[in-house]
């Protein structure tokens, strides 16, 4: 094992080219923090990236190079975890080794913590990237009498630092220290000593510390360290636990001030950034086809606008999915790469049943151009699907993404949530220049403007799929209720499902149907407004 | 008359005081072997070894050795005793081991310490 597993290698050997237009928009979304100290605009501190998605976005560019981060949270909320993933991301992505001087767990246990991130600790020791100096203290085995100082953990710091060449360095508790010697005195001092200490040997340290009552850190160490604060915290709420971090402080930089949800998982921590829509998406003017020549002549004859986010909305069986599929297909036939989110079935039985309608995506899956990411969504909380979704846009670059559907999302969380979680995720395709089909499952006519309303403002594009019956007929019926910036057609369009895919036809208003069909239309209006 | 003998151990490069007759076939259970630790010599460390020579004189005569390991010389040598605060007196045998810490200038918690007298 080289210490990290290939994907996140890749993802690390990305990480600069991904990271530039996120800055830049996290530049423009976020504003100025109001102690942005004395630095003039634009001449921000030099900063050390931590290689942890979103964190580096939300602190524009890292932590503080060469001071020391407090980083701090309750038991359990990733503060080690955290901290070790700025050593080892360091150690093997910016040239920068690291020392961790750990005062809870020992080597061993740190390393096999870590193991199941693909964090390899041994591997980085004998590669002279990584030193960890374990310090134990017991106080029963200690007698205090007279002066003393801690020059001992100065020497053992400052050894390990000089062993490897370190450039970052992680103090994971410090605070364990007030458990072990009995002289708060000393210890507050000497910790300022070590503080300053640190910042003097030109090290960008990371302290971890137990949040305390009404005050960040039980011992209050955010006195001493005071360039940079992160607090992190682990909130259960009706069951499903979300983690969030917040930059409580960040002196002679801006920064993201919101609570940001992150997620410990197989590759580590990743932290969401985007959260504040500051609506500064660009607007492109070339547009994608449908995929059905004759939605297309709907929607001004040329079909979607690129870059923008359309809802495909219907009750059960109403076509919603092959919609979607036919999208899909003439996405990969011109090249492009797309995505598709199943939150209902899985992507083997979608390719089985398009194919029923004469629609094969398998060769773009065999081509790589389309890839599909199925998942039950009761699995995880909504903040775990949102950055697992992040995730899987950041790493397969799509242009094109598919969420089928994503009403069913909205059982996991509360509407509020739901709704936040859908605008970040919705922002983030934009911002990315992702066109986005989202299809909305209708329950019958109960709940649709619940449902609607939740994400139908965020849509550019809005098509309503029905179906009613007349007489003995069960008709299917489409129109656009809304598509921003185009004049589009506001018939409502019969269609059938043939072994070719869906096929549209004229308008309903047929001069033989004209009663049917305005019937029809009104009660296909009643059912979705 | 006792002997005091100062020699260097090379591989440590350390001072290493003994009161004991190289020959002696002293009890092995009743010998101290204390280390001190320092970091330089400052102010605190000259009174801990001063204060530390007095308690043994008193207290172990004929049955210690003291070795001195100046951390800034030897830092590698920090992590194996676990050591943290300078100066820490640490009592190696007889076991189990004892860690004093500070100048040694309370006569009484030394001797505690070391398990030379009962704690009050």
């Amino acid at each position: 094992m080289g210490g990290l597993s290939t994907c996140q290698r890749e993802r690390l050997a990305n990480w600069s080219s991904f990271l530039s237009p996120l800055l830049d928009e996290v530049n423009r979304t976020e504003t100025p923090a109001n102690e942005s100290g004395p630095l003039p605009r634009g001449a921000e501190l030099p900063k050390a990236l931590t290689g942890i998605r979103g964190l580096d976005e939300i602190t524009r560019g890292g932590l503080p190079k060469g001071r020391p981060t407090l980083i701090c949270g309750g038991a359990g909320s990733g503060k080690t975890l955290l901290a070790l993933t700025f050593l080892v991301n360091g150690a093997l992505s910016f040239d920068e080794p690291g020392v961790l001087m750990t005062f809870e767990e020992n080597e061993e246990e740190i390393a096999s913590d870590v193991a199941s991130l693909g964090f390899d600790l041994p591997q980085l020791i004998a590669a002279r990237k990584l030193a960890i100096d374990y310090v134990r203290v017991e106080r029963a085995e200690i007698e205090e009498t007279g002066e003393y100082d801690l020059e001992g953990l100065f020497v053992r710091l400052d050894h390990a630092i000089r062993t490897v060449g370190a450039k970052r360095v992680v103090l994971d508790t410090i605070e364990s220290l007030f458990a072990g010697l009995k002289n708060d005195t000393i210890l507050r001092s000497e910790l300022r000593r070590l503080f300053r200490w640190l910042k003097d040997q030109g090290v960008t340290a990371v302290i971890t510390g137990e949040r305390g009552d009404g005050a960040l850190t039980r011992q209050g160490l955010e006195e001493y360290v005071s360039d940079a604060v992160i607090l992190l915290d682990h909130r259960v709420h009706d069951q499903v636990s979300t983690r969030r971090l917040r930059v409580v402080k960040y002196r002679g930089s801006h920064h993201g001030t919101n609570e940001y949800p992150f997620l410990i998982d197989a590759n580590g921590i990743s932290v969401l950034p985007v959260s504040s829509l500051a609506l500064q998406h660009g607007a492109p003017m070339d547009r994608v086809s449908s995929g059905v020549a004759r939605l297309d002549e709907m929607l001004s004859g040329r079909g979607y606008y690129r870059g923008s986010t359309i809802l495909i909305s219907g009750t059960a069986g109403t076509g919603k999915t092959s919609l979607a599929a036919h999208f899909l297909d003439a996405a990969c036939r011109r090249g492009e790469r797309c995505l598709c989110f199943l939150f209902e079935e899985s992507p083997q039985q979608l390719l089985r049943n398009m194919r029923s309608i004469g629609i094969d995506l398998e060769p773009w899956v065999t081509a790589g151009l389309l890839q599909f990411h199925a998942d039950r969504p009761s699995r995880y909380g909504l903040e775990t699907h949102l950055v697992t979704m992040h995730e899987v846009v950041a790493d397969f670059k799509p242009t094109v993404t598919v969420i089928d559907p994503v009403t069913n999302l909205m059982t996991v969380g509360t509407y509020t949530d739901v709704q936040a979680m859908l605008t970040r995720m919705i922002d983030h395709l934009k911002t990315a220049n992702i066109t986005a089909m989202l299809t909305s499952l209708m329950p019958g006519h109960t709940d649709i403007e619940r449902t609607e309303t939740t994400i139908s403002s965020l849509m550019d594009t809005w098509i309503v799929l029905a179906n009613d019956t007349v007489g003995d007929r069960h008709r299917r019926g489409l129109y656009v209720l809304k598509s921003r910036g185009m004049a589009h057609s506001n018939e409502l369009c019969e269609f059938v499902m043939t072994n070719r895919g869906m096929s549209l036809r004229h308008p309903v208003a047929a001069p033989h149907a004209a009663d049917d069909a305005q019937d029809g239309s009104r009660k296909v209006l009643h059912a979705t407004v | 008359m006792r002997q005091m003998t100062l020699k260097t151990v090379p591989e440590r490069c350390c001072m290493q005081l003994s009161d004991r007759p190289a020959t002696t076939s002293a009890d092995a259970a009743s010998v101290y072997s204390l280390r001190l630790y320092v970091a330089g010599q400052t102010p605190k460390s000259v009174l801990a070894l001063k204060n530390l020579k007095q308690i043994c004189d008193e207290h172990l005569q004929g049955r210690y050795d003291i070795e001195v390991i100046d951390l800034v010389q030897n830092p590698q040598l920090a992590r194996g005793d676990q050591i943290l605060a300078v100066p820490t007196l640490v009592r190696r045998l007889p076991e189990p081991i004892k860690k004093i810490i500070g100048d040694l200038s309370n006569t009484e918690r030394v001797l505690v310490g070391l398990d030379l007298r009962m704690r009050q």
